[in-house]
């Protein structure tokens, strides 16, 4: 059997508050030991040692909203790009959108995309079912089916579930199956033919804008279905302080809501879209410093469980068009770590082991998903990252199809420099020196 | 060579400074000369190519770029949407590179989208001029309507002008605000909320939510269109409750305590926004921002070519 020691790096897992320098020792798919320093080891297999100095030791990072865009869009990006992206930026885990064309809104597609993942052997890649069939909002997709074939939760992402009804079916449905419903929160009616926030700067830029109570009025609506059913609502890409304060609202009740939020809520505001920058276009828009404050703090308090990418890879032609025209979303795998870093651990906003948290342990925990913690006998997913290592994006060198990235040129601390999945080692060799010119 | 005093597109006017609004102005009142003579021909932009590319039907505007161009001697080429190569998926960026690539010296673009002439002018090395883009800005309007205002009221600074309307969807409200903004005059606009956009408050203007209450403080009225389908978007009722509440009539310039210069961009709706009387009456200067439109092409178009602006 094959080992890997983690040798000295600091080890931070949350799930058992445990934040000290020590090794790590991987032994097959499984973690064998996590904490104090092992001095000698000796194996009779092979024995990878890796040095860990001046590096932190996580739970694999879990990232539970990207788009794969297979089937359908392989020119943008497909599973196997998409996982390694993922590996590229320390997730171990990432769960897949059903968006695709065709949408995967049966066993069958479900099945199709566990197959790809195991094909690509990069991170772990989970499916998303579709909430209605077709994504079209009329009716149930088999939820039952779905988790059969490997999907971890439903979701409609990309369009809200528009109709209450169903919402609720969805919520009341999904519980025989434990699963969240993952909901894009956006009133249509609202928020029909807008390209970024509404405010002063979509009234200079003569761009329609999106109101922020597009998202705030189906949150609350989704809040309330969720008391009424029981059922688990998982509130994708929250981007304004009144849903942290609605989301709030509803955890203080013990209604089951959860909710994550993306790093460019964290990180830019509206301003960004100045000049027409169509990487600054993604739904929900980006909003303004006001809304990212809240945000940033509902992440320290938990208000906001986890950090989600909503990595959306297009084409650069799509992207090179009219602001209007353009396409929503920006790719996000191989930034999200850094952002996060960044914007909330730098400033002092959040220390490692939220980080961690917010990035792994509770992802997996929202979503029922193995890894999140480094416990004795759990599947070996595992991030290694450089917590300091200061870098300049560019996107020409990303893993990802994608290259649609409002961070190009900006200069970021932190970064994943090797990525274990069941024990083996899908990215980096842990001791490359990841600053510039990688 | 970019113009040594507007660099090398005209975009909008949020970004001019009042300086080099000033001398757009003071260089367009000499050219107004040109269209009034036998010969309405000079020969500064001879020998350069310009295309007026229309993505969206316009009259007014295309056909006063066209007598701008033709009267500078400039060479033109008109190419629409319908029945070129954008009918048949071409993109904008494509389109452009395939007209420089014969040679061509400066875009006039109109489309519908904001950002589509920065977009645009972002990409190309030909001089760009915005002809309006979206409900962003159309810069030769609010300048044009800059010098009409200047020819009947002097320096602007301290003037009140409301704009009146669809301020939500206009590119014109944009332009002129920012253009009567930067030369010191006070702005204010008029109109029902929903067709107002919600941050307006924060732009710096005066909002009036009754007509009446604009004419008393206004001396000058630039009344934008009320586009049709603002009805099937649920913004307004109806065109009659419009007029009612909102249309510049005879009875209610009446009773304002001076006289008030009359602006309609065009096309008008008449009896919508503005009745015939006021529209033909005696204030209404609705036919000299025509004029006057042609003679601020011109001045846009020779600056960008590199010409001395008058004075300077």
């Amino acid at each position: 059997m094959d080992s890997i020691l983690l040798r000295g790096g600091r080890v931070v897992d949350p799930s058992q508050n445990l934040d000290a320098i020590g090794d790590v020792l991987v032994e097959g798919d499984a973690i064998a030991h996590a904490g104090s320093p092992l001095g000698e080891v000796r194996r009779d297999g092979g024995l990878m040692v890796i040095d860990c100095a001046g590096r932190i030791v996580a739970p694999g990072f879990i990232d539970v909203h990207c788009h794969l865009r297979e089937p359908g869009r392989e020119d943008v990006e497909t599973i196997a790009t998409g996982a390694m992206a993922a590996a590229a930026g320390g997730f171990t885990a990432v769960c897949a959108m059903p968006n695709t064309d065709p949408v995967t809104d049966n066993q069958a597609a479900v099945g199709f995309i566990v197959r790809q993942a195991q094909r690509a052997g990069s991170a772990r890649v989970y499916p998303i079912g579709a909430v209605s069939l077709g994504q079209r909002g009329d009716s149930l997709a088999e939820f039952g089916e779905m988790v059969g074939a490997g999907a971890v939760g439903v979701s409609d992402d990309g369009k809200p579930v528009a109709s209450a009804q169903l919402m609720r079916s969805a919520l009341e449905y999904a519980r025989t199956f434990n699963i969240p419903v993952a909901d894009h929160c956006e009133e249509p009616t609202l928020a029909k033919g807008g390209a970024m926030n509404e405010g002063v700067v979509s009234a200079r830029l003569g761009l329609k804008g999106i109101p922020s109570e597009a998202e705030e009025i189906m949150a609350i609506r989704d809040i309330l279905l969720a008391r009424r059913t029981g059922g688990h609502v998982h509130l994708c890409h929250m981007s304004t302080r009144g849903s942290v304060e609605l989301i709030r609202w509803g955890k203080d009740r013990g209604i089951r809501v959860t909710a994550e939020v993306c790093p460019h809520h964290l990180s830019l505001t509206e301003d960004a879209v100045e000049g027409y920058d169509t990487n600054a276009k993604m739904n929900p828009p980006l909003r303004t410093a006001d809304d990212v404050e809240a945000l940033r703090e509902a992440v320290r308090d938990g208000t906001i469980d986890l950090v989600a990418t909503d990595h959306a890879p297009h084409h650069y032609d799509e992207k090179e068009r009219a602001f209007s025209d353009a396409p929503n979303g920006i790719v996000g795998l191989e930034t999200a770590l850094a952002v996060v870093v960044t914007h909330l651990v730098v400033p002092g906003i959040i220390a490692w082991p939220l980080l961690v948290d917010r990035m792994s342990t509770t992802p997996a925990r929202v979503f029922g998903l193995q890894g999140g913690t480094l416990r004795r006998g759990t599947v070996a997913d595992i991030t290694i990252f450089d917590p300091a290592v200061a870098w300049t994006v560019d996107p020409d060198t990303f893993l990802s199809k994608g290259r649609n990235s409002p961070y190009r040129g900006k200069a970021l601390t932190g970064r994943a420099t090797c990525t274990i999945v069941g024990g083996r080692v899908v990215y980096g060799d842990g001791r490359r020196e990841m600053g510039d010119g990688r | 060579m970019n113009s040594p005093v507007l660099g090398k597109d005209l975009l909008g006017l949020e970004t001019l400074s009042a300086e080099q609004i000033r001398l757009i102005l003071d260089t367009a009142g000499p050219l107004k000369e040109i269209s009034e003579r036998t010969i309405k021909k000079v020969p500064a932009l001879r020998g350069m190519t310009i295309v007026n590319l229309f993505f969206e039907a316009s009259t007014r505007t295309r056909i006063s770029f066209e007598f701008a161009e033709k009267r500078l001697s400039a060479d033109t080429v008109n190419v629409g949407a319908a029945g070129s190569s954008v009918s048949k998926g071409e993109t904008l960026v494509d389109t452009a590179r395939n007209l420089e690539a014969m040679r061509i010296d400066m875009v006039v673009i109109r489309h519908g989208a904001s950002g589509a002439a920065k977009f645009l002018a972002d990409r190309i090395e030909s001089k760009v001029v915005n002809a309006g883009d979206g409900t962003h800005e159309h810069p030769t309007q609010g300048l044009l309507d800059l010098l009409t205002l200047r020819d009947r009221l002097g320096d602007l600074a301290g003037r009140r002008v409301c704009i009146c309307g669809d301020v939500l969807h206009s590119r014109v409200a944009r332009s002129n605000l920012w253009g009567l903004k930067k030369l010191g005059a006070e702005v204010a606009v008029c109109g029902p909320r929903s067709l107002l956009p919600n941050a307006i408050d924060e732009m710096g203007v005066k909002v009036f939510d009754r007509i009446e209450a604009a004419i008393e403080w206004a001396e000058a009225l630039n009344i934008l269109r009320l586009q049709l389908e603002r009805m099937q978007g649920g913004y307004i009722p109806s065109l009659r409750e419009y007029n009612r509440v909102f249309g510049v009539t005879r009875e209610r310039l009446d009773r304002a305590p001076r006289d008030i210069i009359i602006m309609h961009p065009g096309p008008m709706n008449r009896g919508v926004e503005i009745d015939s009387d006021v529209a033909d009456g005696p204030h209404s200067v609705i036919l000299d921002q025509v004029t006057n439109g042609v003679a601020i092409r011109m001045a846009v178009l020779y600056l960008l070519a590199g010409g001395r602006p008058e004075g300077g």
